[in-house]
């Protein structure tokens, strides 16, 4: 590539994070150490190069059909998520505190879990106000009582975590229904060592791929017992959902048949599958379905994705669910603000990742407060998942202020306020020239008989220039996380 | 490993389509070359014909001419019996079976489908189709070749192998009826120039020529062509050959997995196998060979009935498919 005149060759020196941490450089007082060979390699590069192997990723992406679908009026569109071919790095020490953190975290919640189906102490004990749970519409009475094996309701976990200025991660949502992204995590290692494996070349990263048989040995674990070879199954809502390329990952990667409900069926509240020589027993079922459509009878009536009959089978131990059922309460985004309470109450501990400073809005003050300084604030419904329903106070016109502040009068415990947090950034290919772009994290932690965090995660990237949210429904993409290797060990 | 009836059907169906794919671009090649009257215009309508979708052609089209016909077997989204349709609908069939299938079947379905789907009516001006023809053979090749270095030998291969065999036992039977639709309008003696060439492109539609040569060194006659693609034991795509590996595999599959069901389908194969068997080719063409053709293609139809009843359970309607034609 020609160098323009008047700029330096080096592809990283006109890169600039402006006030953000940065990803890859680390905050400006604060240079990032670990990933200084990786700036040096990249800094080497031509851009054209790193366009075109950029491009390469993406049509190997499409043509592996690594994709989810999107939906409008009229076709069903095959996307890939977007995929930027220079890393998020986290150092070893900072891998292991988020590494504590989170598991610290799906603790307090399995704790929190098994607390509201049984003793609700904490209801009790006015840390969390009750209807705030009893009201929840993700609360599931057919859960009281009930024992799961190991007190373990979130097998799955993924903890949305964002980095501010100062380069603290903070946990910006919990995800303990179906999280999903966890293919990507796995699929980007792949690609990253397809297109740049000169790039990976004895920097010492962690492993991703053994995250199918942790998953496979938690479902056995949870499976129930007397079984010796108990039979797991993914059940997916189709071939229609846009994360059905997640579903076949997962089923492959374990090595289990992917079932849809169609496929299932409940006799003496026994599971079954339906196989070319007849009914087949399952044991223990990896669902990407939520609650509603579980199970028409128990649940929504309309389902037509579920088993009818598989909670009755649940309830009597004959049949394991991930994640459990009920789970919906925890990672509500209500509830969120609560979790560092949890942590104290259950575990006498401090949080190890701190939540966003968050304000619940059915509580008068906090109202008041997110009314007085709307257009500083982000509010959230506490029920939508996807970055939907959002308005980011700063960057809102005025009607959609006004708007938001008629929903909240409305209904304010629907809402809760948070400040806007300033995500870090990381450089990552443009059009014209490599720029910041905000990224969050997500890792991923499974939870069977004890706790296994996968290294790294899912680091999602807003690939429009000044946009803050990094879902893939809202235009974000997605990068490989780099977790290196600790010192000498 | 268990395998799930609704991964067989799509198994079944998937091996079905690509095999069908293949042998329409086999048809529509054939046809360029081939089907001309006596004033050397091609005859499309044939191909119409051959698929028995005059009803659905014409609720769209006002005359059967070149370009209208190769839309509508290339392009057209609406008819499911279009290549684009096919490749589609094997598509989905491999997007389920994904778990199941290499990740090599997948890769190379998805790209196949993604090509065709970018392509037009003006890449396939009639000089151009016996090039495209040529490309979707091989793509349907690759699958065949793929699919027997990498798809893992379970009861899904044998599912597999059913499919494609019974596919082609019904493609051979369409191509030869070809000569009954083309043949019908015009006077054409038996044994004059045209009609030695018409065989003889039939014959190389399924590349069988060569082999054809060698069994017959002399003479074509319609008694020698037709009795070698519907008995002769070393042609691939011989009816008696995809008959015979529909036997074998079924009994091979059942045996190795215990299954309980497909003893009607298993009868109605050997049936079938005995009356093809039994019949000398000269009575095959005294009594009319587009009527032998079409009762093949029935007990095709029956075999697959049965074979859907024994193994993808009793109501099958979700699963990416269609009625044989």
């Amino acid at each position: 590539m020609s160098v323009p005149e008047g700029k330096p060759s080096d592809l990283l020196s006109s890169y600039n994070p402006g006030l953000y941490f940065d990803e890859l450089f680390g905050a400006m007082d604060l240079p990032a150490e670990h990933t200084a060979l990786i700036r040096q390699r990249l800094a080497a590069l031509d851009f054209d190069e790193l366009r075109r192997r950029a491009q390469d990723a993406e049509r190997e992406l499409y043509n592996l059909g690594i994709t989810f679908i999107v939906y409008s009026d009229k076709d069903a569109v095959d996307r890939i998520l977007p995929f930027d071919v220079i890393p998020r790095v986290i150092s070893a020490p900072e891998w292991a505190h988020l590494e504590r953190g989170v598991k610290q975290r799906v603790a307090a919640l399995n704790l929190f879990l098994h607390d509201i189906y049984h003793d609700q102490k904490i209801l009790k004990d006015g840390v969390i106000p009750r209807d705030l749970v009893e009201g929840n519409h993700n609360f599931r009475p057919q859960m009281i009582g009930l024992d799961v094996p190991f007190n373990t309701y979130i097998h799955i976990m993924g903890t949305d975590l964002v980095r501010d200025r100062h380069g603290t991660f903070r946990v910006l949502e919990d995800n303990g229904r179906v999280p999903s992204g966890v293919s990507y995590v796995v699929e980007n290692r792949h690609m990253m060592q397809r297109v740049f494996p000169d790039l990976m070349q004895d920097i010492g990263i962690r492993p991703v791929d053994n995250y199918g048989h942790k998953l496979l040995d938690a479902m056995v674990e949870i499976a129930p017992a007397g079984v010796d070879d108990p039979q797991v199954v993914l059940l997916s809502p189709g071939t229609y959902n846009s994360a059905y390329f997640e579903h076949i990952f997962l089923a492959r990667e374990m090595g289990v048949p992917l079932v849809e409900g169609r496929d299932l069926v409940v006799d003496n509240d026994r599971v079954y599958m339906k196989t070319t020589n007849g009914l087949a027993p399952v044991h223990s079922i990896y669902r990407r379905l939520d609650d509603a459509f579980l199970d028409p009878k128990a649940f929504n009536p309309d389902s037509l994705l579920g088993v009818p009959g598989i909670l009755e089978a649940y309830r009597k131990g004959n049949v394991a669910l991930a994640n459990a059922i009920g789970t919906g309460v925890a990672d509500d985004k209500a509830v969120y603000c609560y979790v560092p309470r949890m942590i104290k109450y259950y575990m006498d501990q401090d949080p190890i990742i701190p939540n966003v400073d968050t304000r619940i809005c059915r509580e008068p003050d906090a109202l008041q407060y997110t009314l007085d300084n709307l257009a500083d604030l982000v509010v959230k419904p506490v029920g939508e998942a996807g970055g939907y329903g959002i308005t980011i106070g700063p960057r809102a016109s005025k009607a959609e202020l006004e708007d938001c502040r008629a929903k909240l009068l409305a209904d304010p415990s629907n809402y809760i306020s948070q400040p806007v947090v300033d995500l870090s950034v990381c450089p990552t290919v443009c059009d014209e020239a490599i720029e910041p772009r905000h990224v969050d994290l997500r890792p991923f932690a499974i939870t069977g008989k004890s706790s296994w965090v996968l290294p790294g995660g899912l680091s999602r990237v807003a690939l429009k220039k000044g946009t803050l949210i990094v879902n893939s429904s809202q235009g974000g993409g997605s990068k490989d996380t780099w977790v290196l290797e600790g010192g000498a060990a | 490993m268990n395998l799930l009836s609704r991964y067989a059907e799509c198994i079944f169906w998937m091996a079905r389509y690509m095999e069908r794919a293949e042998n329409l671009a086999r048809i529509l090649d054939v046809h360029e070359t081939f089907a001309r009257d006596t004033r050397g215009a091609t005859n499309w309508f044939s191909v119409v014909q051959l698929n028995a979708d005059e009803k659905d052609f014409f609720s769209r089209h006002d005359r059967p001419t070149a370009e209208a016909v190769i839309h509508y077997y290339m392009f057209d989204p609406q008819n499911r019996n279009s290549l684009l349709s096919m490749l589609r609908m094997a598509r989905e069939n491999a997007r389920t079976l994904r778990p199941w299938i290499s990740t090599e079947m997948w890769t190379q379905i998805n790209v196949f489908h993604n090509k065709l789907l970018e392509m037009s009516v003006k890449d396939v001006a009639t000089q151009n189709l016996s090039k495209v023809c040529t490309w979707i053979k091989e793509e349907c090749q690759s699958h065949t070749g793929i699919t027997e270095g990498t798809f893992y030998r379970d009861q899904g291969w044998y599912f597999y192998q059913m499919g494609k065999y019974i596919e082609r036992a019904d493609q051979t039977t369409r191509l030869l009826d070809i000569k009954y639709h083309t043949l019908l309008p015009s006077p054409v003696e038996v044994g004059s120039t045209l009609d030695v060439s018409q065989w003889t492109t039939v014959l190389r539609s399924t590349a069988g020529y060569h082999a054809f040569r060698r069994v017959y060194p002399r003479g074509m006659s319609p008694t020698t062509v037709a009795g070698f693609m519907l008995f002769n034991e070393g042609f691939p795509r011989s009816v008696v050959m995809c008959v015979r590996q529909i036997d074998g595999v079924l009994t091979r599959m059942r045996s190795r997995y215990d299954l309980r069901g497909g003893a009607a389908a298993m009868e109605r194969v050997d049936e079938l196998l005995a009356a093809l068997l039994s019949r000398p080719i000269d009575a095959v063409l005294r009594d009319g060979l587009h009527e032998y053709l079409d009762w093949i293609q029935l007990q095709l139809n029956v075999i697959t009935t049965e074979i859907a009843q024994a193994f993808f359970g009793v109501q099958p309607p979700l699963a990416v498919q269609s009625q044989s034609q």
